[in-house]
């Protein structure tokens, strides 16, 4: 109990804060999908690609920021060919996502040897630093806490309200609903559901690749096969988790990002628990909140099905 | 004033649903199009409104010719349409339906919507055309009737001036579709058009001042309410003069079905039948009446053994046989002929042998005998006059009405001594009714004991004997049929109950 209340402290909750952020960025990208009618379970894989193009990017253009825009870019890329398959050819949305998750993996260790040579995998790129607030930061527990962190960590959290107000304070919101619960409807009234929902997987894509490249360029500092390491999947339960709302998602994403920092301060502090079963701890915890939230929540009526006029 | 001339449209495939139809609006007119299922009225709707694109022919509009490529033309044209299929977001609330895809305000560009101004709009509308909407209510809470209101707010909202209804009474009840007609008149006598397709020739001579009649994609007809009867209209529908049924005397016999106290939940868990309890005897066809979806569908399985009942009893003759065996006994025209009472990548012997190919004499000890089940469908065919080129053609190339007497020469092959007829002529054109309605009076002088269920009380007051009514689940009461109106089965269908009219006449407004 002693070792369990000594990591409570302001450091932890600001793990937890820093841990949430890749996760939150891909929440917010598949909330976006989900409403718009598209199930996108390759955010894993656009998150990996995000991951290596940031630290490509990074070297090469020699700036974290441009690094992270080419992350942002490439996730995006990935989701253009996801809609293409899903929204144009109507495939099977699962089956392709399936499939880019499996390619990216393939690809992004391909890539890293390739480009950084085999000795050289690991090579620490240009990365961002924590950005403390003037004043805020200044203030004892809540100023480490919450306000010793890197930029991106404040623009993804920006982003709750931002997309929150976009999907439910105005008319892009309404033709994404549309497009997601009765595409028909939609398309009565002159809203091209398709086009809606290419818009939003891309998007997703784009906010998936920030995430991966908020993992290499915030968190790692370099690029490492399967980094990404099932937060992709840990983002979809958070969508479900969150009931498709931005706000909702990013409680689910403080709670599993709280449990990821549980299992590191636990590993560091030693509290006589295995270090395999503190590592289970998110996926575990991803595990129950879908068994409680299962039956409850209610995704939106037309997700998995192909538009057809 | 909206002139459409010479539309064809021929569809991928060839099928032609419109040849060289002419079709004229005038404004502050109620403008019926009447027609069978199939006669291509929605297609030719579906062209003004822009989903379909005529293979030829044009639109005009006071002599300036109109191109409508899509929905947002037609709405830019002031054309405005409700679907027989509601095109609203249940989520979403009236208001946010009401401004889905319309440019709030004068910045096209302003991605922001302006809820409130937009739910006074409506609210004045609603007020105006005495439409009755709360813009703030949740679309999926109302009911049907005010949904369709929300699509006419929709469409008024939009500056329509013309208005196209497709059936909109068919999924209301008489008593809502009263008030529908006084919201139709109401509209149009402030300067809307408004255009409205039927296949109920009483609606259309009620409400419309213009009825222009298709038949199989042609136009047969224009001519002004005042010029024409309910035979007329019959007659250019359907192409020859019609009879109503007409149902011989016949005293009932012994009880063959007592159902008791039944309650039975449908597929969400919901408590769809409630307590429900009647008796249906030999000779004797019991109409079920009720809008859709008030526990018909429900109460049919659990009868036919298709669905497990919460309690209650069904009692037959055949109580204690295997399920497939009492499949056999009790036939069964379940509601949605393409899903349940068909499949259809089956060819017309293997749909006719679907019940029977595992007894005698169609089946052995371990083999199915094909040549007697062929035999047996073709004499089906021949029987009951279904048009087909034989017993190996699939079944999906079949017309709806054939598909439905296949479906009926199976289910009466057995021999049953109660029927489950749920929607028999639904979807059928005149001719296939009129034939369905034959065969289930024939029966009954047999002695078969039938439940009809309908929503077509046209159907049930012509050939039942006696008439129970379904809302919610629960009986509203049961009366004889020749002793049943129009007025009365309305209003129990709405929900008053039998006895309650009757304990209190004078009170009811």
């Amino acid at each position: 109990m002693e070792a369990l209340l000594s990591i409570l402290n302001a450091e932890f909750l600001a793990a937890s804060i820093r841990l949430a952020t890749p996760l939150l960025f891909a929440t917010l990208g598949g909330i976006l999908c989900e409403r718009s009618g598209v199930i996108n379970i390759g955010l894993e894989g656009m998150m990996l690609v995000g991951a290596l193009m940031g630290v490509f990017g990074s070297w090469y253009l020699n700036s974290p920021t441009l690094g992270f825009l080419v992350g942002v870019l490439s996730g995006a890329l990935v989701a253009l060919l996801h809609g293409f398959v899903c929204i144009s050819l109507r495939s099977n949305q699962i089956v392709s996502g399936v499939a880019i998750n499996l390619i990216a993996i393939g690809l992004t260790s391909f890539l890293i040897r390739i480009v950084f040579g085999l000795a050289d995998q690991q090579r620490i790129v240009p990365h961002f630093n924590s950005y403390p607030f003037p004043v805020l930061g200044q203030i004892p527990f809540i100023g480490p806490a919450f306000f010793n962190q890197l930029t991106l960590v404040y623009i993804a959290f920006l982003m709750v309200p931002v997309s929150w107000f976009i999907l439910f304070k105005s008319r892009w919101g309404l033709a994404i609903t549309a497009a997601g619960e009765h595409p028909k409807s939609a398309a009565s009234v002159g809203i091209d559901p398709q086009f809606v929902r290419h818009v939003c997987v891309v998007l997703s894509g784009a906010f998936a690749g920030a995430g991966g490249a908020f993992l290499s360029l915030g968190q790692l500092h370099f690029f490492q096969d399967e980094m990404v390491a099932g937060r992709g999947f840990i983002a979809l339960a958070a969508v479900i988790f969150g009931r498709w709302n931005p706000v909702g998602g990013m409680i689910a994403c403080l709670i599993f990002g709280a449990a990821d920092a549980l299992q590191f301060r636990g590993q560091a502090v030693g509290m006589g628990i295995p270090h395999q079963f503190m590592l289970m701890l998110p996926y575990a915890l991803t595990l129950a909140i879908l068994i409680i939230a299962g039956g409850k929540s209610k995704a939106p009526a037309a997700i998995g099905i192909p538009f057809r006029r | 004033m909206i002139e459409m001339e010479k539309i064809t449209k021929v569809f991928p495939g060839g099928v032609v649903a419109n040849r060289e139809v002419d079709f004229k609006i005038a404004s502050g007119q109620v403008h019926a199009l009447l027609g069978e299922n199939g006669s291509g009225k929605t297609t030719l709707m579906n062209i003004l409104y822009g989903m379909h694109r005529a293979t030829s022919g044009t639109i005009s509009r006071s002599s300036q010719t109109l191109t409508i490529g899509s929905p947002s033309d037609a709405i830019s044209h002031g054309i405005g349409m409700v679907h027989q299929h509601f095109m609203l977001v249940p989520t979403l609330t009236v208001a946010e339906n009401v401004v889905l895809g319309t440019s709030a305000g004068p910045n096209r560009l302003c991605p922001f919507l302006n809820l409130r101004e937009a739910e006074e709009r409506i609210a004045s509308l609603s007020r105006e055309y005495r439409l009755d909407v709360d813009p703030r209510a949740e679309v999926w809470q109302l009911p049907v009737g005010a949904q369709q209101r929300v699509e006419i707010v929709k469409a008024l909202y939009r500056d329509a001036d013309v208005l196209i209804l497709d059936e909109p009474t068919a999924v209301l009840t008489p008593q809502e579709a009263n008030d529908l007609i006084d919201v139709l008149s109401n509209l149009a006598s402030r300067g809307k058009s408004i255009v409205f397709i039927s296949h109920k020739l009483n609606e259309v001579i009620s409400l419309a001042d213009e009825i222009t009649v298709l038949r199989n994609g042609d136009m047969i007809g224009m001519v002004r309410k005042k010029d024409t009867d309910a035979k007329d209209l019959a007659r250019m529908m359907v192409g020859r003069s019609i009879e109503p049924p007409e149902l011989p005397n016949r005293s009932p016999g012994e009880p063959m079905l007592t159902v008791k106290s039944l309650c039975v939940e449908d597929d969400r868990k919901l408590e769809a039948v409630k307590d429900v309890s009647f008796t249906l005897r030999a000779g004797e066809i019991l109409g079920v009446a009720g809008v859709d979806g008030n526990g018909q569908k429900e109460l049919v399985e659990a009868i036919a053994g298709v669905r497990r009942a919460v309690s209650g009893s069904v009692e037959t003759k055949h109580q204690g046989v295997s399920n497939r065996e009492y499949a056999r006994r009790i036939g069964h025209v379940t509601e949605d002929r393409l899903k349940t009472s068909v499949v259809l990548d089956f060819s017309l012997w293997e749909n006719f042998g679907i019940k029977t190919c595992d007894t005698s004499p169609h089946a052995s000890w371990l083999g199915m005998n094909i040549g007697s089940l062929k035999a047996a469908t073709e004499a089906a065919i021949s029987e009951f006059r279904i048009k087909s080129r034989g017993p190996d053609e699939k079944i999906s190339s079949l017309s709806g009405g054939n598909q439905q007497k296949l479906v009926l020469a199976r289910e009466l092959g057995l021999k049953p001594d109660i029927l489950l007829a749920a929607q028999p002529t639904r979807g059928l054109d005149v001719g296939a009714a009129e034939y369905v309605h034959q065969r289930l009076i024939e029966e009954r002088q047999n002695g078969m004991a039938i439940l009809l269920v309908s929503t077509e009380l046209e159907e049930i007051l012509a050939i039942s004997d006696r008439v129970i009514v379904l809302y919610e689940g629960k009986i509203m009461g049961a009366l004889a049929a020749r002793k049943a109106t129009r007025e009365v089965l309305g209003l129990m269908m709405a929900g008053e109950r039998l006895e309650e009219m009757e304990r209190s006449p004078g009170e009811r407004n």
